[in-house]
């Protein structure tokens, strides 16, 4: 199995094509309004002749902790600095400002590759399951997911996994029409695992060399629906073993600490290979990440930062800490 | 997983031997736990630092009371001022005025706008309204179908004209539509949108002053982390606001956010949506979210949200049971028979923060399978009913003639024994709002 995307560069086979161009910029000026609001606030706080006194360290931690950081991960990011300060003391507010960001990198970047480890397109079908609570984006991710595979020369097809909530299927068939591809689908009711079953036979019959599944939103506490995602799982790789090549929980970066709670509690159940961030063209900082980084060591594959289906970018740990700083 | 804030508290407070007032040290330590568990639910980072310094001027001075610790004192203070600011008026719909009542809904993606819009309604319709769901929601990929689904489902009318149409010019023709078809509320869905983007806001600013609404409710998950001030603060300043519908708290979120949208803009929660289905939504009783907030569980709810599945009278005796640790085998029964059907004791642990935990460990999973459960029924059944009812009748003779009934060993007698004496105190000291410290492990 080889990898096959790397970070924002577009794949090998394709040439530069317009959709992969956009994506820095596009990062850079959806993380504006996140860059003016928190790190905006940080960049000051570093900028003005400040001592590095208790009332700087309190107003990064307010700051840290307002960006959803957490407490456990901001103090611990806190007490590293104040340790690098004793140590050999920052003489400049912007060192202290350059230390953070080393270490906000070092956490993104201790959680290994962000790219997609899917087989080339010689080597059989890649497959992509999609999970998350409700309500974050899953099947919008998916629909860009597309619109980015389409782009980069893969012939992928869509299953409509989430047959509970109403209107589910059709919003991923408004998806297939848009993005041009098929969508397989049974009736709203029916059982997923077997949707997902017979859906990757069909998707492999009709020639697709991606598949993308959709679920339905489910908390994780539910003990029932996290057993169906389970079955759902185990489905797929009976179906075809190596899969799911990919399985990428949906995080909205609104959410607060029950982040880590999701990400952990679907990792557990179904294994989870990556995060797709959501819904960062918010005020939101995500800052829930770096705790998840930090204590389960899941990579963020992309972010998505708006509704449209170019509003997806593979995520790149110094783009995202460079244009939060820039 | 989190020790439980009590198990904490007692903790800073134990060598506490001085009578008299509660001092500075003890107070500022123990406040400093209250700090960390509120920061924990997602409570905004400022209205932690407030709350804090208005429980620690009350907090201090306090004579250190005969019947309380100094731990539950300070506590107890903690939970009255949450419960304050939290708010007690019960959720109501100003419905009055010329008919359909507007009432919009907004917020931003993915919330739960057009399920709890389907809520709504039939929240209303058992006050004997006559609700109306518009469609207005024309951005989303297949919104309008999903409200007409959901309107289908409750047997209550949508109005709805496509995507093709303003959004504002849709709720105008609903509302006249509602006029002439006699509803007397018109419950309207608005499409997500992110309180940063100007030309979306603006759009919801317009439908606002044309509609003029009785109700303009935000539609926020409980999972919402610090943002949820800001985006608040500006749907209200920008809409009036007036109340908070808060979503998904049927998950382990500890649902902070409400605290800090109500401290900062001084919206009230009027309504909680609990689960996917559309069932009338909850009614807010601040002193449960408080204790959620604080991550003491919320027993009443969990009880209440069983009450489905019992008659009244089955539901009020187990309340009571389990509040006097009279739970019993007979009811043990019950509830694992109830188990294969509907996932009820699932239910009830999957919403106590630390006890969804327990359910992932190992045993949990074994005692949940099939085989498992043939087993401890057969057990069970081979009980007589006075056994059933007080289990600590049964001494090693009666736990052999138990074993041989069943086809089971004595060691397996005895685990379900020391099992179920666990499960009993634990919710024994759950519904005070404790948990032992040996069980508290188990929640790691």
């Amino acid at each position: 199995m080889m990898r096959f995307f790397r970070r924002s560069a577009p794949p090998p086979s394709e040439p530069d094509t317009s959709a992969a161009a956009p994506a820095p910029a596009s990062v850079e000026a959806s993380l504006s309004s996140t860059r003016k609001g928190f790190f905006g606030a940080v960049r000051g706080l570093f900028q003005t002749q400040r001592t590095l006194d208790d009332a700087f360290w309190d107003e990064l931690e307010e700051r840290l902790i307002q960006a959803d950081l957490g407490a456990h991960t901001t103090g611990d990011l806190i007490e590293g600095l104040q340790a690098q300060h004793a140590r050999k003391p920052f003489l400049d507010p912007r060192d202290a400002e350059l230390a953070l960001r080393s270490e906000l990198l070092k956490l993104l970047k201790s959680t290994g590759d962000t790219g997609l480890f899917l087989p080339a397109v010689a080597d059989g079908i890649a497959i992509i399951l999609v999970i998350g609570v409700n309500g974050v984006g899953k099947t919008t991710s998916i629909a860009k997911l597309t619109h980015y595979f389409k782009d980069g020369g893969r012939y992928p097809i869509l299953i409509a996994g989430d047959t509970f909530r109403a209107a589910a299927i059709d919003q991923l068939k408004i998806w297939g029409e848009r993005t041009d591809v098929s969508v397989i689908a049974q009736a709203p009711g029916s059982d997923p695992a077997s949707v997902v079953f017979d859906g990757i036979g069909a998707a492999v019959g009709r020639g697709a060399d991606t598949v993308l599944i959709d679920t339905a939103g489910r908390l994780h506490t539910k003990i029932n629906l996290m057993e169906e995602l389970k079955k759902v799982r185990r489905v797929v790789e009976r179906r075809h073993p190596g899969a799911p090549h990919e399985t990428l929980l949906v995080l909205d970066a609104i959410t607060g600490q029950n982040g880590l709670m999701q990400a952990k509690s679907f990792a557990h159940a179904v294994g989870v290979t990556g995060l797709i961030l959501s819904k960062l063209d918010s005020s939101a900082k995500g800052g829930v990440v770096f705790a998840i980084a930090q204590e389960l060591k899941l990579p963020i594959k992309f972010i998505g930062t708006g509704e449209r289906l170019e509003d997806l970018s593979p995520f790149d740990p110094d783009e995202f800490v460079q244009a939060l700083f820039a | 997983m989190f020790e439980a804030l009590t198990d904490r508290m007692q903790g800073i407070f134990k060598d506490l031997r001085n009578r008299g007032r509660l001092g500075e040290p003890e107070v500022d330590a123990a406040l400093k736990e209250v700090r960390l568990a509120l920061l924990e639910a997602d409570v905004n980072f400022r209205v932690a630092r407030d709350f804090i310094k208005r429980v620690r001027e009350r907090a201090l001075g306090v004579e250190v009371s005969e019947s309380l610790t100094p731990a539950q004192q300070v506590l107890r203070i903690v939970n009255e001022e949450l419960v304050e600011t939290l708010g007690g008026e019960p959720g109501r719909i100003d419905w009055t005025g010329e008919m359909p009542a507007p009432v919009l809904l907004v917020g931003l993606n993915g919330q739960g706008k057009t399920t709890s819009a389907a809520k709504l309604a039939l929240t209303l319709r058992k006050l004997g309204q006559r609700p109306l769901l518009i469609a207005c929601d024309t951005f989303r990929p297949a919104a309008v179908l999903q409200l007409v689904t959901l309107g289908k489902q409750i047997a209550c009318d949508v109005y709805e004209e496509g995507t093709t149409a303003r959004p504002v010019d849709i709720a105008m023709r609903g509302l006249q539509w509602g006029r002439d078809h006699g509803h007397t509320v018109a419950i309207v869905d608005t499409a997500g949108r992110q309180q940063v983007d100007e030309a979306l806001m603006a759009e919801l600013v317009e439908l606002k002053a044309m509609v003029k609404p009785n109700e303009v409710l935000l539609v926020a998950s409980a999972m919402t982390g610090q943002e949820a001030v800001n985006v608040a603060q500006v749907f209200h300043d920008q809409l009036g606001l007036t109340g908070l519908i808060l979503t998904q708290i049927d998950g382990d979120a500890r649902g902070g956010a409400a605290l800090s949208i109500r401290a900062v803009t001084g919206i009230p929660v009027k309504f909680l949506g609990v689960g996917e289905k559309v069932e009338p939504l909850t009614a807010f009783y601040p002193d449960r979210l408080a204790s959620r907030i604080l991550g003491m569980g919320d027993m009443l709810t969990l009880i209440e949200q069983t009450q489905d599945m019992y008659s009244q009278e089955e539901a009020a005796s187990l309340q009571k049971k389990l509040v006097k640790g009279q739970f019993t085998f007979d009811d043990f029964l019950k509830q694992m028979q109830q188990i294969r059907k509907m996932g009820s004791l699932q239910s009830i642990i999957e919403m106590i923060p630390g006890l969804n935990q327990l359910m992932k460990r190992p045993e949990m999973a074994k005692a949940l399978d099939e085989k498992q459960f043939k087993r401890v029924e057969a057990i069970i059944l081979s009980m007589t009913l006075q056994e059933r009812a007080l289990p600590s009748l049964i001494d090693g003779s009666r736990r052999r003639r138990i074993a041989n009934g069943s086809g089971t060993k004595v060691q397996d007698v005895n685990q379900l024994l020391n099992q179920f004496r666990d499960m009993q105190s634990m919710m024994k000291q759950m519904s005070k709002g404790s948990v032992p410290k040996h069980l508290a492990k188990l929640m790691r």
